[in-house]
């Protein structure tokens, strides 16, 4: 089936097989493969993406649903080369090791700003418990979300 | 949330914080891991896995399969071109299982199609004809049952020898008097489950024929070499036309040191002159590389009154699983590591590894210390509360220091500060016991709401590991690199040092920079025909192998313009080793020349705890470290290794094993494996003590592995406290602390 999706404000269209997710169109379709392959059943939230604004794992997608829909992917965020202060924050606090969580961890991270200014330490522990890290122990992602929030 | 020692140094230099190169790419989405790798005209591949843990196979027919829309290869062990096995150290794993297969999961046959779920739908065509045998899943009785490997793979290498069905390795290391009597004698026995590494990336690679006769593969790997080393004589080329290129690495851990889709594509690409792209799902991740071995542990320690240890004994049994992988070098590393960082005058350790019917096991972080350091330290604290001593003064006590002789025989001449690590971790203060009532998500069970506090009881533990750095027992360990000096100024440097995460491109720049004095250097895509072996990203040796190499390197280009007069190009490659190792001797454990591991690091962690006794529940409140690490190249990623390595051993301690009925895995996913999350991490407090390494560049210490070995250790000393229970086995489940 033709499917049209709006991606980080612009338009694609791909052709797919009505058993494909939205993360497999996304990657292997459309050309965003930021969004990452961990686990494809929910439980590791690599995947996560902006869908109408709703953090969702793309994985539980199917890229039919999708369709009309806009997205926005972690390659969606930053303006050109200036990365958004989310993507900086997590730069700067070394939070990125081998980096496989971390388009996900940085969606979350944004999902989680827009909806608490200045969230505290539980609500930031709670709001990235859905997004599994295995590199870092978590220390220098709640560093990078602490400073992100003071970014502001 | 972390405590160092950090010092002002130069920009982009060794010893200075500097962010990562990879992570503005890695931010963004850009950088490209292996399973994001495409190319015009790929085709997907996909793994038949064994259904059995052991079985027969009396036939395969491909043909439904090759009928199936989208399809271009079905193949099996007939279509391997070369050599029909394979293996890191011993060619005893099978390419495509030949005529049995010896676990759950073994690869069967591959499949290459336009989509992924064609050649999903067409693996589940090919018939498999099996003939179910009974497993071998116990490694107990392992040695009384039919010889999985009746060849003996592992025979002739220099270990000792063993006449029992299915042992991989026996090895006894025999030290002075081990019947010595002492005042006190403590014994126990330890368990523990398999663990995985759960690396996020799940294995992927790209093959790419290159209409020659030859391939390039694309691939997450560890060691690009010993790869091109396995693959080659298996699709019948020659080294040379087979190039290894590393793929983005999505974490490793000891995961992958042996090859999962890199033959496999290989033989599709070539198969049908297409590009193939595999990559495994969760599921198949789980039993598409080795583990970390399932241990079982006897321990008796002696002591005078006073608290000196006069004798260990140990005996170590460690499932290997189907094939040999890096089993044979995990059991001696259990057993070097054994008595713990401590001055022991008489010892009998005793270390097998079998093979069996269960996931096969092979390297993980910490690599065999994990194991005995469990089981060590509980012995410590059994011996404290017998003796009545406190748990951190008997391990001061019986410290390990340079000049003392380890129960193998060699002597400690380089640094090893233990009493230095003990005194900085027991100095560290947790936080105060927090008021009740406070928000369940800062008590055990967490946002399940469970207790308001009642039945919540605080533990603290204690522990203290080591663990040898690079490779050992006269492993030809080296590292090379190359050096390019442009005319503009510029240098280009190639190593093929796998970065998975633990940040070693940085520390190459880092070198590199410091050594030529300018920022304008720039690292090359590592690939096997551009650089020679930079060994493997493992034993936490690359940073300072890495290290090595580049610093020789840079220097050796420096002195060859120089000796030109001054601005002309120059290209040069060197090759670094570290001091050299010998084996040892396969009947007493005794070193046969100055060393058999060239040099040690140690942590040391306090854990406070709190756990509802009612429940089994659990919570990790703090953790505070005090790691051995040499020289901090770059402390803030020093302090990553070791938050990431002490969340790993927090995993083993309380929720990762993989679970196994009859050698046939059941709990394949993230739903099932827990691994730790943003609620289950404690905030790490971590104190870096250096003490330079002589016989190492700048003094580096390897960091990645010491808190994976101590930490299980600590967390359960300290639910120890909390419950008065044993707690021998780990993980430790909920049932364990209440019935």
């Amino acid at each position: 089936m033709r499917i049209s999706i709006r991606v980080n404000q612009a338009d694609h269209e791909a052709d797919c097989w009505e058993g494909e997710s939205l993360l497999y169109a996304l990657r292997e379709k459309l050309g965003f493969p930021g969004s990452k392959n961990a686990c494809e059943q929910g439980e590791c939230g690599s995947c996560s993406v902006l869908l109408d604004g709703t953090l969702v794992c793309a994985c539980l997608v199917l890229a039919a649903q999708a369709d009309g829909h806009d997205v926005t992917t972690v390659e969606g965020l930053g303006d050109g080369d200036d990365l958004h202060r989310v993507q900086q924050a997590f730069v700067d606090a070394g939070a990125v090791q081998c980096g496989f969580c971390t388009p996900g961890l940085v969606m979350a991270t944004v999902d989680l700003l827009a909806h608490s200014a200045a969230p505290s330490d539980d609500e930031i522990r709670e709001a990235l418990s859905g997004n599994l890290c295995r590199c870092t122990g978590y220390a220098k992602i709640f560093d990078a979300v602490r400073a992100a929030a003071e970014a502001r | 949330m972390t405590q160092t020692a950090r010092r002002g140094l130069q920009v982009g230099t060794i010893g200075q914080l500097v962010p990562r190169i990879d992570a503005p790419p890695k931010v963004k989405g850009e950088f490209a891991y292996a399973s994001d790798l495409s190319t015009p005209g790929m085709l997907f591949g996909h793994t038949l896995r064994s259904p059995h843990a052991h079985a027969r196979i009396a036939g395969i027919d491909t043909t439904d399969a090759l009928t199936m829309p989208g399809v271009h290869a079905v193949l099996t062990h007939e279509d391997v071109p070369g050599d029909k096995t394979y293996g890191l150290e011993f060619a005893d794993q099978p390419v495509l299982a030949i005529d049995r297969v010896l676990y759950f999961g073994e690869p069967v046959a591959v499949v290459a199609a336009e989509h992924p779920e064609q050649a999903r739908r067409a693996a589940e065509r090919i018939r498999v004809v099996y003939e179910p045998l009974e497993p071998v899943a116990e490694m107990e009785r392992a040695t009384e049952q039919a010889d999985l490997h009746p060849d003996r793979p592992t025979r002739s290498h220099g270990y000792r020898e063993d006449d029992r069905s299915n042992v991989v390795r026996h090895m006894v290391i025999r030290h002075g008097d081990p019947d010595a009597a002492g005042d006190v004698s403590v014994s126990g026995i330890y368990e523990l489950g398999i663990q995985d590494q759960a690396f996020l990336g799940p294995e992927s690679g790209l093959a790419v024929p290159d209409g020659e006769g030859g391939v390039d593969v694309y691939v997450a790997t560890q060691w690009l070499h010993v790869d091109r080393a396995q693959i080659a004589p298996c699709l019948g080329l020659p080294l040379e036309q087979v190039r290894v290129h590393l793929g983005g690495v999505g974490g490793a851990f000891g995961g992958r040191e042996d090859l999962s889709m890199q033959i496999h594509g290989a033989m599709l690409a070539l198969h049908t002159n297409r590009p193939v792209k595999i990559v495994y799902n969760r599921e198949e991740s789980f039993t598409g590389h080795v583990h970390r071995h399932p241990a079982r542990i006897w321990a008796e320690h002696r002591a005078t009154k006073e608290g000196r240890l006069v004798s260990v004994r140990m005996r170590i049994l460690l499932d290997g699983g189907a094939y040999a992988s890096s089993s044979t070098a995990v059991c001696s590393n259990a057993a070097s590591f054994a008595l713990g960082p401590y001055e022991v005058p008489n010892a009998l350790i005793e270390s097998t590894v079998v093979y069996t019917n269960n996931p096969p096991c092979g390297a993980m972080r910490g690599f065999g210390a994990v194991q005995t350091c469990f089981a060590g330290e509980g012995q410590m604290d059994k011996l404290a509360a017998a003796l009545d001593i406190d748990p951190v003064e008997l391990r001061l006590l019986n410290a390990l220091a340079p000049g003392d002789t380890l129960p193998t025989g060699q002597t400690i001449t380089g640094s090893l500060p233990i009493a230095e690590v003990i005194r900085a971790a027991a100095a560290l203060q947790p936080p105060a016991p927090e008021e009740l009532p406070r928000d369940p998500l800062r008590l055990p069970g967490g946002a399940g709401n469970t207790t308001r506090g009642e039945g919540v009881r605080r533990g603290s533990g204690f522990a203290v590991g080591f663990k040898n750095i690079a490779y050992s027992e006269g492993f030809d360990d080296y590292c090379a690199a190359r050096v390019r000096l442009f005319d503009d100024g510029s240098a280009e440097i190639h190593c093929a040092a796998a970065e998975v995460g633990q940040g070693v491109t940085g520390v190459v720049l880092q070198v590199a920079r410091t050594e030529l004095g300018t920022d304008d250097v720039r690292l090359a895509s590592p690939v096997t025909s551009q650089v020679d072996s930079a060994g493997s990203a493992s034993a936490s040796r690359m940073t300072w192998m890495a290290a090595g190499a580049v610093r020789d390197a840079c220097r050796a280009a420096l002195d060859e313009r120089a000796a030109r007069g001054g601005r002309s190009e120059v290209d040069v490659e060197r090759i670094y080793r570290h001091p050299r190792t010998t084996p040892l001797d396969p009947e007493t454990g005794q070193i046969t020349g100055e060393r058999a591991h060239v040099a040690f690091a140690a942590c040391a962690m306090k854990v406070v705890v709190e756990v509802d006794v009612d429940l089994g529940l659990t919570r990790v409140v703090w953790i505070g470290a005090a790691q051995d690490v040499g020289k901090a190249v770059n402390p803030q990623q020093v302090e990553g290794q070791i938050e990431g390595g002490t969340a790993q051993g927090l995993g083993l301690a309380l929720m990762e094993e993989i679970q196994t009925s009859g050698g046939l895995i059941t709990n394949a996913s993230f739903t099932d494996y827990l691994i730790p999350t943003a609620l289950d991490m404690p905030p790490v407090e971590s104190v870096l003590i250096e003490d330079p390494e002589p016989d190492a560049p700048y003094g580096i210490k390897g960091v990645g592995e010491p808190p994976t070995v101590v930490s299980t250790a600590a967390i359960v000393a300290a639910l120890r406290d909390a419950t008065g229970r044993g707690l021998t086995r780990v993980p430790v489940r909920p049932d364990d602390i209440v019935f």
